[in-house]
C-alpha cells in the first residue's frame, strides 16, 4: 500500500515542481530523491512497516512476492533515472510532466502486482497504459513519435476493450470479480460441461494480456511503437512496464485460472512458439539497433511466457530474476543507445576504441540478454527452462526455445562485432564520468546476480 | 586447495593484465603466471588420488542444490597438466609475435586457461556448464579481434556452432537434474535411471555438444576455417587443449551417467568417427596450406580417440586419456613449427616452401621428431597411446565389429604417414625456393619450447608409467560403474 499511495503523491509533487521551478536538473533531483523514498518505503513494507491502513475489502493483498517485484521495478527505475535522466530533459520542454507520468506508471505497477480483483487489474493496466500513450508521443514535433503514439493508443484501447469484455463475461458466469471467487468455478468447470461464457471470458482476458506483453500473434504494435517513441521512454516501457505486466499475468493465472491451467498449456505453448520464432527471426534482419531491441523484447517475452507454461516454484522465482536481469541489461543498452548519434549497427563501429567503458559494459549487457553464464541473464533463462522441464510435458518446446536462444546470439553479437572488430569512429554525444560510473555499477550488478542469484531470490523468503 | 589455485591464478592474473600497458611486461607476467600454474599442476600430479588437497566442495547455490565442487581426479590430473603445460609453451613459442593491444590478448588467453581448468575439474553439472561456456567467450574475442582476414564470420560460425551444442546440453543437464533428485552433483547423476527413449534423447543432446567440440564429422565444418583464421597462439590452445573438452565431456558426463545409450549407440558413433577419420585424412592429403593440413589431421586423431572410447575397454579408455595429453603436446609442437615458418617466410603454402633442412637444421630435426610423433612411431608418446587404443578396440567385447573397426582405424595411421611425410618432404627437403633461400635458424625461445615438447614426446614415449599410474584407478571405477548400471 505504501508504494501505491506514495507514488501517486510523488506524481502530483512532480507536476507542481514544474510550476515552481524551470530548472530541469532540480526537477530531476527531486524525482531521484522521491524515487529513493519510494523504494525505501516499499522495502519497509516488506519488513512489516505500513504507513497506511486502508481496508481494501480483500481487493488487494500485499505479499512478499509483489513487494519484491515492486522493489526491483523501483530500483531499476532509479538506475534508469541516474543513467538517462538527462536525456528525458532533451525530449521536450515538459520535463516535470514526464517524470510525473513515470511516477503514475509506477503507481499502476504497484497495483497490478497486488490486485485480487479483476477490476483492480483493469484499473492498474489503464494507469500504466494512459501515461505510456502520452510518453510515446512526447516528442510531439516528430512524425514518427506521433504515429507511434496514435498506433499505441488505438491498439491499446482495442485490447483494453477486449479485456473489459472478458471481465464482463467472467462476471456474468461467476458473479464475482474476485480471483478467489472465480477460481473454484473455473476449477469446477474443468470437469463440468463447458461453460461457454466463462471460457470465452478467460480467453479474452488471456488475449488482452498477451497483447500487453507483446506476445505473438498480438505483437504487431511493438516494433513501431518502440521504434517511434523517444528512446528514453522506449527504454522504460520495454523493461519495467513489460515485466510488471508479466507479474500481473502470472498473478492472474495463479488466481483465476485455478486448476484449469493444464488445459491452457497447449494455447500457451503455441503462443511461446510463435513469439520466440517471430521475435528472433525478425530481429535478425533489422538494421537499426533500436528496432532490433524492440524485436528482441518480443523474443525475451517468449522466454518469460515459460513461467506461465511451467507454473511451479521455478517459474515464480524465475520471473522475478528474469524481470531483474532483463530490465537491468536493457536499461543499460538503451542508455548507451541514446548516447549514440547513429542508431544503426554501423553507428557502433569502433566504439570499443573510442569509448572503452561504454563498449565493455554494453558487451556485458548484451551477453546477459543472450544468456551467457556469469551474467544474470543466464540464470534467468535457466530458471525458465527449468520451470518448463520440471513441468515434464512438451520437451520439444524447450529444445525449440534453446535453438531460438542460439539465433538471438546472432543479433546481440552483431553489436559486439561492430563495437570491437569493425573499424569506424562511433560518434557519441558527450559522456559524463558519472554516467560511466553508473554503467560500471550496473554491469557489476548484472555479473553479481549471474554468480549469486540467491542474493535476489532469498529476499522472497526472508 | 589445488583446484582453487589452478582456477584463480590464471583468472586473477588475467584480469590484472588488462591494466598493464607495457608490452614486454605483459608478456613476462603472462609467462610467469602460467609457469606458476604449471608448478601447481605438477604438485597436483604428485598428490595421491582423492587426497584432500585435490578437492574443494563449498556451498554455492543452495536454492538449486548446486555446489562449488571441484576435484582433480586421475583424468583431471592429466588434463590440468596439459592445460598448465601448454600455456607457457605457447607463450614462449609465440613471444616473437606482435599483437596490437597485447595486454588484452594475453589477458584473454589467461582467462581461457581459467575456463579450461574449471571444465576439467568441475564435479557439479551446473558448474561444469558454467566453465564450458566461459572458456568459449574469451576465445571468441581472441579469434575475432586478432584473427585473419575472414575472422569475424568464421569465428562467429564457430561460436554459434558450439553455443547451439552447449544449449542442447544445458537442457539435458536440467532434465537429468530433476531425475537425480534435484541435484547437480556427479555422484547423484550416477544414480539416474531413465526410460530408454528419454535416455537416448538425453544421450544425443549431450553427445552433440561434445561432438561439435571435438569435432566429429559431420559437425566439424567450423574447425578448419577457425584454425586457419585464428591467431596461431589461439589455434594452439584450441586444438591442443580445447578440443579435448569434447572427449573429456563424454568420458566424465556421458559414459558413466547414460551407459545404456552409450552402449546402444556405440557402433553408430564409431562408424561416424571412422568415416570422419578417413575423410579427414584424405582431405589432409590434398591441402597445400600447413594450417589446414594440421587441422584435418587433428580431426583424424580425435576420431581415433572416439573409436577407442566407445570400445569400452580398460586399455582403450586409458589410451584415450593419455592420448588426450600426448595429442595436445604433439599438435602444439606442429603449430609452433607452422608459426615459426609463417613468421619467418610469410607463407604457409607448402608449394612455396622447400629446402629448409640445409638452412635451418635445428628446426628440421625438431620438426621431424614432432612429425614422427604425429604418425605415432615407436619411441614417441603417441605410439604408447595409440597402441593402447588399438589394443582396446581390438579386444572390445561390446561390439561385434571390433576387427573391422581396428582395421579401418589402422588404415588412417597409414594415411597419416602419407600426408605427414609428404609435408616433411615438401617443407624441409628439395630445392630451396625463392622465399626460403635466404634464411637462418629459428630463434632461441621457439627452439626452447620445441625442445621441451620433443623432450616430453620422448620421455612419455619411453616411460609412460606416470600417466598410466594416475589414470588406471579412475578407468576401473568408470568401467565398473558402467557395467554395474547395465546389470541393474
Amino acid at each position: 500500500m505504501n508504494a501505491i499511495i506514495i507514488s501517486a503523491i510523488l506524481g502530483v509533487v512532480m507536476m507542481y515542481s514544474g510550476v515552481l521551478t524551470k530548472n530541469t536538473s532540480a526537477i530531476r533531483n527531486v524525482a531521484i530523491v522521491g524515487l529513493i523514498v519510494l523504494l525505501g518505503l516499499n522495502m519497509a513494507e516488506g519488513c512489516g512497516y505500513q504507513l497506511f491502513h486502508i481496508n481494501t475489502k480483500g481487493m488487494m493483498s500485499f505479499e512478499k512476492y509483489g513487494l519484491l517485484f515492486n522493489s526491483i521495478a523501483f530500483a531499476s527505475t532509479l538506475i534508469y533515472f541516474l543513467l538517462s535522466g538527462r536525456d528525458v530533459e532533451k525530449v521536450g520542454v515538459y520535463v516535470a510532466e514526464y517524470f510525473a507520468l513515470i511516477f503514475f506508471i509506477l503507481c499502476g505497477v504497484a497495483i497490478v502486482t497486488s490486485f485480487n480483483s479483476l477490476l483492480l487489474l483493469f484499473i492498474g493496466i489503464e494507469i500504466i497504459s494512459i501515461p505510456l500513450y502520452i510518453l510515446t508521443g512526447a516528442d510531439k514535433r516528430n512524425l514518427k513519435s506521433n504515429e507511434a503514439s496514435l498506433k499505441y493508443f488505438l491498439m491499446g484501447s482495442f485490447s483494453t476493450g477486449i479485456m473489459l469484455m472478458g471481465i464482463t463475461l467472467i462476471f456474468g458466469a461467476t458473479g464475482s470479480f474476485m480471483l478467489k471467487g472465480i477460481a473454484p468455478l473455473v476449477t469446477g468447470a474443468a470437469d463440468a460441461p463447458l461453460n461457454v461464457w466463462l471460457v470465452s471470458g478467460l480467453l479474452l482476458l488471456f488475449i488482452s494480456m498477451a497483447f500487453k506483453v507483446s506476445a505473438a500473434p498480438f505483437h504487431f504494435w511493438t516494433p513501431d511503437v518502440y521504434d517511434g517513441a523517444p528512446s528514453v521512454f522506449t527504454s522504460f516501457m520495454a523493461t519495467i512496464v513489460k515485466a510488471a505486466i508479466f507479474v500481473a499475468f502470472l498473478r492472474l493465472f495463479d488466481g483465476a485460472y485455478g486448476e484449469m491451467k493444464g488445459a491452457w498449456q497447449s494455447i500457451i505453448s503455441i503462443t511461446i512458439l510463435l513469439t520466440l520464432f517471430i521475435g528472433n527471426i525478425t530481429a535478425v534482419f533489422q538494421q537499426s539497433v533500436k528496432r532490433m531491441l524492440a524485436y528482441s523484447s518480443i523474443a525475451q517475452a517468449g522466454f518469460m511466457l515459460f513461467a506461465l507454461f511451467g507454473f511451479n516454484e521455478f517459474a515464480k522465482e524465475g520471473i522475478i530474476l528474469y524481470a531483474a536481469a532483463y530490465s537491468l541489461a536493457t536499461i543499460g543498452i538503451f542508455a548507451i543507445l541514446i548516447k549514440m548519434k547513429d542508431y544503426t549497427f554501423e553507428g557502433y563501429n569502433g566504439l570499443g576504441k573510442s569509448q572503452p567503458v561504454l563498449a565493455a559494459t554494453n558487451t556485458i549487457f548484451l551477453l546477459s540478454l543472450a544468456g551467457i553464464p556469469l551474467t544474470a541473464g543466464f540464470f534467468a533463462k535457466y530458471y525458465m527452462l527449468a520451470a518448463a522441464i520440471k513441468n515434464g510435458t512438451q520437451f520439444w518446446l524447450v529444445i525449440f526455445a534453446v535453438l531460438c536462444a542460439a539465433v538471438s546470439v546472432y543479433y546481440y553479437f552483431r553489436v559486439i562485432q561492430s563495437m570491437y572488430f569493425k573499424t569506424g569512429n562511433a560518434e557519441t554525444t558527450t559522456i559524463t564520468p558519472a554516467f560511466k560510473y553508473v554503467l560500471i555499477v550496473l554491469a557489476g550488478i548484472v555479473i553479481l546476480l549471474g554468480v549469486f542469484p540467491q542474493l535476489l531470490l532469498s529476499q522472497l523468503y526472508f | 586447495m589445488v583446484p582453487v589455485l589452478l582456477l584463480l591464478i590464471p583468472l586473477f592474473s588475467g584480469l590484472a593484465l588488462f591494466a598493464v600497458k607495457n608490452e614486454n611486461s605483459v608478456k613476462t607476467l603472462a609467462l610467469l603466471s602460467s609457469i606458476v600454474t604449471l608448478v601447481m599442476a605438477l604438485y597436483g600430479m604428485t598428490c595421491a588420488n582423492g587426497s584432500e588437497y585435490l578437492i574443494v566442495n563449498k556451498e554455492w547455490l543452495p536454492a538449486l542444490n548446486s555446489r562449488f565442487h571441484m576435484e582433480v581426479d586421475g583424468m583431471g590430473k592429466v588434463l590440468t597438466l596439459l592445460t598448465a603445460l601448454s600455456f607457457p609453451i605457447v607463450f614462449a613459442a609465440t613471444s616473437g609475435n606482435r599483437y596490437e593491444d597485447s595486454n588484452r590478448f594475453y589477458a584473454l588467453m589467461l582467462l581461457t586457461q581459467a575456463g579450461l581448468m574449471g571444465v576439467f575439474m568441475a564435479m557439479d553439472a551446473l558448474l561444469f556448464y558454467f566453465f564450458w561456456e566461459l572458456a568459449l567467450i574469451p576465445v571468441y574475442f581472441l579469434c575475432s579481434h586478432w584473427g585473419g582476414e575472414k575472422r569475424i564470420q568464421v569465428t562467429f560460425k564457430f561460436f554459434v556452432y558450439t553455443f547451439v551444442g552447449s544449449l542442447l546440453m544445458l537442457t539435458a543437464l536440467i532434465y537429468l537434474y530433476f531425475h537425480a533428485g534435484q541435484s547437480f552433483d556427479i555422484k547423484a547423476f550416477y544414480n539416474i535411471k531413465l526410460t530408454s527413449s528419454k535416455d537416448a534423447l538425453m544421450f544425443w543432446l549431450m553427445f552433440v555438444a561434445f561432438a561439435i567440440k571435438m569435432p566429429l564429422v559431420p559437425f566439424h565444418t567450423w574447425q578448419p576455417d577457425t584454425y586457419e583464421q585464428s591467431p596461431t597462439a589461439v589455434t594452439m590452445i584450441l586444438s591442443g587443449v580445447m578440443v579435448k573438452m569434447g572427449v573429456f565431456g563424454v568420458i566424465r558426463w556421458v559414459a558413466p551417467v547414460l551407459p545404456i545409450s552409450f552402449y546402444q549407440y556405440g557402433d553408430t558413433i564409431t562408424w561416424m568417427a571412422i568415416i570422419g577419420m578417413i575423410y579427414a585424412s584424405l582431405v589432409a592429403m590434398q591441402q597445400d596450406d600447413l594450417k589446414r593440413l594440421v587441422a584435418y589431421s587433428s580431426i583424424a586423431h580425435i576420431g581415433l580417440m572416439v573409436v577407442a572410447l566407445f570400445a569400452t575397454t580398460k586399455s582403450g579408455m586409458q589410451g584415450v586419456m593419455i592420448q588426450m595429453f600426448n595429442h595436445g603436446i604433439n599438435i602444439i609442437g606442429m603449430w609452433i613449427v607452422v608459426n615459426a615458418i609463417e613468421q619467418k617466410f610469410g607463407t604457409r603454402k607448402m608449394s612455396q616452401l622447400g629446402g629448409i633442412a640445409q638452412k635451418a637444421p635445428g628446426l628440421a630435426i625438431l620438426l621431424v621428431i614432432v612429425a614422427f610423433a604425429n604418425i605415432a612411431l615407436p619411441l614417441t608418446n603417441a605410439f604408447v597411446g595409440e597402441f593402447m587404443m588399438f589394443n582396446g578396440v581390438f579386444g572390445s567385447t561390446v561390439t561385434s565389429f571390433n576387427v573391422v573397426f581396428t582395421v579401418c582405424a589402422a588404415l588412417t595411421i597409414i594415411l597419416a604417414a602419407v600426408y605427414t611425410l609428404k609435408m616433411l618432404q615438401k617443407v624441409l627437403f628439395g630445392e630451396a625456393s625463392s622465399v626460403t633461400a635466404q634464411t637462418t635458424d629459428i630463434s632461441f625461445s621457439v627452439k626452447a619450447s620445441l625442445v621441451i615438447i620433443v623432450g616430453a614426446i620422448l620421455l612419455f614415449g619411453v616411460y609412460p608409467k606416470p600417466m598410466l599410474g594416475v589414470t588406471s584407478e579412475l578407468v576401473d571405477v568408470l568401467l565398473n560403474r558402467m557395467t554395474l548400471t547395465m546389470g541393474k
